[in-house]
């Protein structure tokens, strides 16, 4: 045996095995980490069920306790010695439970640490209702009546019913003063700020017109005109939403009335069917992707981060693409090649390799600063000294981002001119192509899955990048989006939001962290999602390619 | 191709030339645009080194204009305001000449209301508080200011002179003793002054304000106590901030150094030299926000001094550093307002100009053949004014934009203000204004090569076997699954690994710090039992797993092995560590614990440079030409002897090349050490502490960093050794590969 063992490891055999282990090792890293993500990211807008227990504090007393199980731990006694906590004699561990018992506005902290066994008679009551609402986060009570203008109208179970259709109520005209705020009110400001540059330029000009100053001075007193009318409605919206409102007892026995104006939605889990859950997860599912943040980014939707992720990404490639094939083109097709095509493609494969950190200090400095500084003393004098592009924004990102993924499509693209065969250039060639005609009706269409290649990584580097966008951009909450319906639509100069900076910022710059993190799961797994893809499409373009290319030689 | 061949119609021909044009215009925009976007890549280094290049340029110094001294009579006192238009100067016979710092015109003078006066004091700089001490005992205290107004939009500067103590002198001394020597400081609440006369002790005077309600004016009450000042003769007083510290020195360098509590409670905590025994002292000034004392002497030395904690948890004065630039006596110091420069006059008709903390001398130029008496630095140290001894003022333009950067700021230790010892330390800014930045670069490079190491640590051994089992032991199928996982592995965002490492993996390993432990330990011994275990299954068993694929076999051997020590952490806790691993580490071997310390980083790093080190590695490896691992089996080798000595070794320039790579990507990581450390940058290579690296404090300092400051300037600095860095490992790393490359080829 011991011999057996000795020439088992002279053969060389375990190191195999060990290698084999360690590939293994990488894999389940990388599939691990995607089925967490996965699973919390999903998990998050499941309806959790809501639990109540009475619960014994260490002084003895019992309350009722009420909540979402939100995280387990088992504790070694021995932590707990000193804690002033007192735990029964022989057991070693401890089961604890974080339980999110939100009504932050009521109990001070929305979540607390529980220990299991103290936890006596759980169960979970169907009539337990859950409200998300527009601030201090989630509610966890029992809905007793609801109320229209302060007088009761209903009560018992009928008020459930009640609730959902004033809920109703009250959600569309929330959405109509919010279209109301931002849309058109926010057009008007749009509009003001434009007058007001427009004068502002003409000062600096020294040419006072007074024709365009009275033009000037009407169309402003057209738009306050319209602001007045607006801002009646609202006053009228206003009235009319707060009219409802429910009351609900907490687990403490207190009753709390919360109008109906700040309560997003109202469910009870613990009387969900398995339909109804299916339904709730794709409601909230929507709404993650489609609606603004809440409470500081750590609710509602992420809407805004995808917009902008979406437009940097955009507007990077349409800076990339260009420049990255016609430099490709000109290393492969144009230029002599020699040792110094040999030195540039090192120099741009490296460049590949250089920190992303370091292009967002050259992007902060030399567009934001040097750039967007001179340009807006060029073009912008009237907005002075607020800058217009002498501020980090959309632009300088995708620029810089441009700068950064150019060589992954210099690399693609160019090795996608040197896959074509030399037969087919010289063919059209002999044909009595130019040079230009050869290359633009037979290598660059040949070529093009190869820049597409090319663009797909760039995307996919360029949408997961947070570090150089921190300073020349991101921002954790932009008030307007860089596309809007106000002249001329694209806003260049604007800051916006990323969902890779929103991960980063709402996990550990928000003051809530705890409330946050299945959000940040949920972000950070459509960017999973949205990078898993690209990047296989760009394999499955790669494979296919090769496939082709193999056919050619042949 | 030039010229159109004769056989061609007209149309066609027209045609040609045109076909032919397109291609000439092609071929040079191609060329402009394939030169500009090289250019443009290369433009990235020339920016970086464009901006951090005026750290290198030297201070220069310049007269721009010289003049009569303006109003007559003897200075006592020169400064002047913030926009370098005007200054004030103070005379022997109680007045205060404003004048224009261009070209000397007076532009106002004030008789101060007093006559007989014997000393002169200044508060601190900036502040424009004077005082002047009188023959009957007591002190004019006074202010001067310059008012900006823009009437009609034209920048209008108004000097004037304000009592804010009031009009009339304070009584300093009750005996009515002459006040030979003066100092003055006062604060929101206080003002406190110490006089001395030709005899009898010092007297230390506190007034209090005490603003009335009713009326605007203040009132001061005074608290006056008699300090002995132990024979020495005092020649230079010196008021310390808050007013807690007092100094006061002889010609000779003998110095006090009293503390004052309350107000009224004067302790002498030392009596100390500040010269060798022929020296005598010249100037005695607190460098800008009074916590050190420069001390000129008669041998032209300026000595820096502060006080230091010392073993009897007092605070003494200790020499810190001092400055040999002028060696005939100094005459007059001037402090910089906003930094920690000065600049001192001499009696050889120099002026030096110093920093404390980079311990530079900037420049000492000639000013004039004989002595020079007075020196003033305007408030954006962009100015000097200097008084000669034949009556004419020098203004001086000053470039000295980066005066804190030296080799000795940036890599060596630096003793700082209020620091026991020298010490490596990062810290750009603080609230205060008279803050000592702390730009030393040793920490965050010492952070970024910590980080960079653990996760090399992580990274090496599992890319390295993983991309050798890859590339030679695994079945083709295998291989066309596990590559693509591999680049999804390097696609993902490190914004992504960063969060997990921070919010999951962190507080994770905390709770189970035994099983990690315990992991690492038994995860290379499980995989060997089971590999030997498997040797001995039954012939049928093992052909289920055909060759090649013993990697997927392992996927659950590893998940067991994984879940196995996390199963034992809390026994393990509990049976070695007393149920406190965290507790233990600290009371047992005295390592503090982060939760987010390098563990984390080395973990979640090393993930992300697994597929980088991997990718080129397996290339690597399976590039290596099949016919010499073929001839090397065909000699009775088994496999892994083939590989171990034919095929690792020819590949050795490739996986170094990797490991090169991988590295330049460690050190340029930014969001994962942002995220899963605390970023506190601390020197501790205990792999329980967390670290600062210099690409997260480029991200967490640059957006608050002011344009073209010296912060600035070194955070591009910081971006600069990073891009110079990576660029030189991957060049080499490339260049390598490249050999490599031909090596295989020419086999």
């Amino acid at each position: 045996m011991l011999k057996n063992t000795k020439t088992w490891f002279r053969s060389g055999d375990p190191w195999i095995w060990l290698n084999a282990g360690a590939l293994s090792i990488s894999i389940v890293m990388v599939t691990g980490l995607l089925i967490l993500i996965a699973a919390r990211g999903f998990g998050h807008f499941w309806p959790k069920p809501i639990i109540e227990a009475d619960y014994v504090e260490n002084d003895g007393g019992v309350i009722r306790l009420v909540g979402e199980i939100h995280d387990e731990e088992t504790v070694p006694v021995d932590r707990l010695h000193g804690t002033g906590i007192e735990l029964p004699a022989g057991a070693t561990h401890f089961k604890r439970y974080l339980v999110k018992t939100g009504n932050r506005d009521v109990g001070g902290l929305d979540f607390r640490w529980v220990f299991a066994h103290r936890m006596q008679a759980p169960r979970e009551p169907e009539a337990l209702m859950a409200l998300e609402r527009r601030e201090w986060g989630n509610f966890y009570g029992y809905l007793r009546s609801i109320r229209e203008d302060g007088r009761v109208v209903a009560e018992g179970e009928a008020a459930w019913e009640a609730l959902q259709a004033r809920l109703e109520r009250s959600e569309a005209l929330f959405r109509e003063i919010r279209r109301i705020e931002r849309g058109e009110i926010g057009s008007i400001n749009y509009g003001l700020e434009r007058l007001r540059l427009a004068e502002r330029k003409q000062e600096l000009a020294g040419s006072v017109n007074p024709k365009v100053q009275a033009d000037i001075a009407e169309e402003r007193q057209r738009l306050e005109a319209t602001y007045q009318g607006l801002q009646a409605k609202l006053a009228g919206l206003y009235e009319a939403i707060n009219r409802d409102s429910l009351t609900a007892e907490v687990m403490n026995g207190r009753m709390v009335e919360i109008p109906l104006a700040k309560v997003v939605r109202a469910y009870r889990p613990n009387a969900m069917g398995p339909f109804a859950k299916v339904g709730f997860y794709g409601e909230k599912l929507w709404e993650f992707v489609s609606d603004d943040p809440r409470e500081a980014n750590t609710e509602g939707g992420i809407f805004p981060a995808i917009f902008g992720t979406v437009m940097m990404v955009i507007l990077m490639s349409v800076i990339v693409t260009p420049f990255g094939v016609l430099a490709a083109v000109y290393l492969r097709e144009y230029a002599k090649q020699g040792p110094m095509t040999r030195l540039i493609r090192i120099a741009v494969n490296n460049l590949a390799g250089v920190p992303s950190i370091v292009y967002g200090v050259f992007g902060l400095g030399f567009f934001v600063y040097f750039l967007g500084g001179n340009i807006d003393q060029l073009f912008f004098p009237e907005a002075a000294p607020a800058p217009t592009f002498g501020t980090p924004g959309i632009m300088w990102a995708s620029l810089t981002l441009a700068l950064l993924t150019l060589p992954v499509v210099i690399v693609a693209t160019e090795e996608g001119l040197a896959r074509i065969p030399r037969a087919i250039r010289e063919g059209s060639l002999a044909l009595g192509a130019t040079k230009l005609e050869t290359l633009w009706r037979t290598v660059l269409p040949m070529a093009s899955p190869a820049m597409m290649t090319g663009l797909i990584l760039a995307v996919a580097r360029a949408a997961g990048e947070v570090a150089p966008l921190m300073l020349v951009g991101v921002v954790k909450l932009a008030p307007s989006l860089p596309l809007d319906d106000n002249a001329p639509f694209l806003h260049l100069d604007r800051k916006f939001m990323h969902l890779g900076f929103h991960i980063y910022d709402v996990g550990f710059q928000s003051p809530n962290v705890e409330a946050a993190r299945p959000l940040v799961y949920a972000t950070a797994l459509l960017l999973v999602l949205v990078i898993i893809a690209l990047n296989l499409a760009a394999i499955a373009i790669r494979n296919h390619l090769r496939e082709k290319y193999r056919a050619l030689e042949h | 191709m030039t010229g159109t061949p004769p056989i061609l119609d007209a149309a066609t021909s027209r045609r040609y030339r045109w076909r032919l044009l397109n291609d000439q215009l092609a071929r040079y925009w191609v060329g402009i645009g394939g030169i500009s976007v090289i250019f443009a890549i290369a433009l990235i280094f020339f920016y970086l080194f464009y901006v951090v290049l005026p750290l290198l340029v030297p201070a220069s110094a310049e007269e721009t204009v010289s003049y009569a001294v303006p109003g007559g009579g003897t200075t006592l006192h020169l400064e002047m305001e913030e926009l370098n238009q005007q200054a004030v100067r103070y005379t022997t016979d109680g007045r205060a000449i404003f004048f224009t710092v261009r070209d000397g015109t007076p532009v106002g003078q004030v008789r101060l209301p007093v006559t007989d006066v014997r000393s002169f004091a200044t508060g601190a700089p900036g502040s424009g508080l004077v005082a002047l001490g009188l023959g009957d005992g007591r002190a004019l205290v006074l202010r001067h200011v310059f008012k900006v107004s823009y009437p009609g939009n034209v920048r209008t500067i108004t000097p004037a002179i304000e009592y804010p103590y009031g009009e009339e002198p304070l009584v300093v001394d009750e005996d009515g003793r002459p006040l030979t020597r003066l100092a003055v400081r006062d604060s929101e609440e206080r003002l406190t002054l110490l006089a001395a006369s030709d005899l009898g002790p010092l007297v230390l005077a506190d007034f209090t304000k005490e603003s009335s309600f009713l009326e605007d004016a203040i009132t001061l009450e005074r608290t006056g106590s008699l300090i002995d000042p132990a024979g020495v003769e005092p020649k230079f007083m010196l008021v310390g901030p808050q007013q807690r510290r007092l100094f006061v020195a002889a010609e000779d360098g003998e110095l006090l150094h009293f503390e004052v509590r309350r107000g009224d409670q004067v302790r002498l905590v030392e009596r100390i030299r500040l010269l060798p025994e022929e020296r005598e002292l010249t100037v005695l000034r607190f460098l800008a926000g009074g916590n050190s004392l420069l001390a000129g002497d008669s041998g032209g030395r300026i000595a820096q001094w502060f006080p230091v904690r010392d073993p009897h948890n007092r605070h003494t004065l200790q020499h810190v550093r001092s400055f040999d630039a002028q060696d005939r006596p100094v005459i007059d110091i001037a402090v910089e307002e906003r930094r920690k420069g000065f600049a001192a006059v001499d009696a050889a008709g120099r002026v030096g100009l110093y920093h404390t903390t980079a311990e530079r001398t900037l420049l000492v130029e000639q000013v004039g053949p004989g002595t020079l008496l007075h020196l003033s630095i305007s408030p954006r140290a962009d100015h000097m004014l200097i008084e000669d001894a034949d009556g004419r003022l020098h203004l001086w333009q000053v470039e000295n934009e980066h005066p804190e950067v030296s080799w000795h700021s940036l890599w060596e230790k630096v003793h700082y203000e209020g620091y026991g010892e020298p010490a490596y330390i990062w810290q750009s800014s603080s609230a205060s204004n008279d803050f000592e930045p702390k730009f030393s670069l040793v920490p965050l490079s010492f952070g970024t090569i910590k980080a960079a190491f653990y996760a090399m640590l992580v990274a090496v051994p599992l890319a390295i076997m993983g991309a050798i089992y890859t590339a030679y032991f695994m079945a083709p199928r295998m291989r066309q699954m596990v590559k693509p996982s591999i680049e999804i592995m390097e696609a993902l965002p490190t914004v992504i690994l960063g969060f997990l490492a921070g919010l999951w993996l962190a507080p994770m390993m905390e709770s189970h710090l035994p099983g990690i432990f315990a992991l690492l330990l038994m995860m290379p011994l499980g995989l060997l039992v089971f590999a030997f275990a498997w040797r001995h299954m039954p012939q049928p068993v093992r052909r289920w797993v055909p060759n090649g694929w013993e990697a997927a076999l392992l996927i659950p051997v590893v998940l067991f092995l994984g879940w196995l020590s996390f199963a034992l952490s809390a026994p393990l806790e509990q049976g070695l560590f007393g149920g406190d691993m965290r507790g233990w580490l600290h009371t047992e071997l005295g390592i503090g614990f982060d939760q987010r310390n390098s563990l984390v980083v080395g973990l979640a790093m090393g993930f992300a440079v697994i597929p980088t080190i991997f990718s080129i590695t397996e290339d690597a490896i399976f590039s290596v030409p099949k016919h010499l691992t073929f001839g090397s089996l065909a000699l009775g080798a088994t496999p892994w002897q083939t590989l171990s000595r034919v095929v690792i070794l020819t590949a050795s320039p490739g996986i170094f090349s990797a490991v090169m790579i991988g590295l330049g990507r460690a050190v340029g990581e930014t969001m994962i050490v942002l995220m899963a450390t605390g970023n506190t940058p601390v020197m501790d290579f205990s792999i329980f502490q967390g670290m600062r690296t210099l690409s997260a404090n480029i991200a967490v300092e640059m957006p608050e960093s002011e344009v073209a400051s010296t912060h600035y300037r070194i955070l591009f600095l910081a971006a600069l050794v990073l891009f110079m860095f990576t660029f030189i490992f991957n060049t080499v790393a490339e260049l390598i590969r490249q050999r490599l490359r031909r090596r295989y080829a020419s086999l």
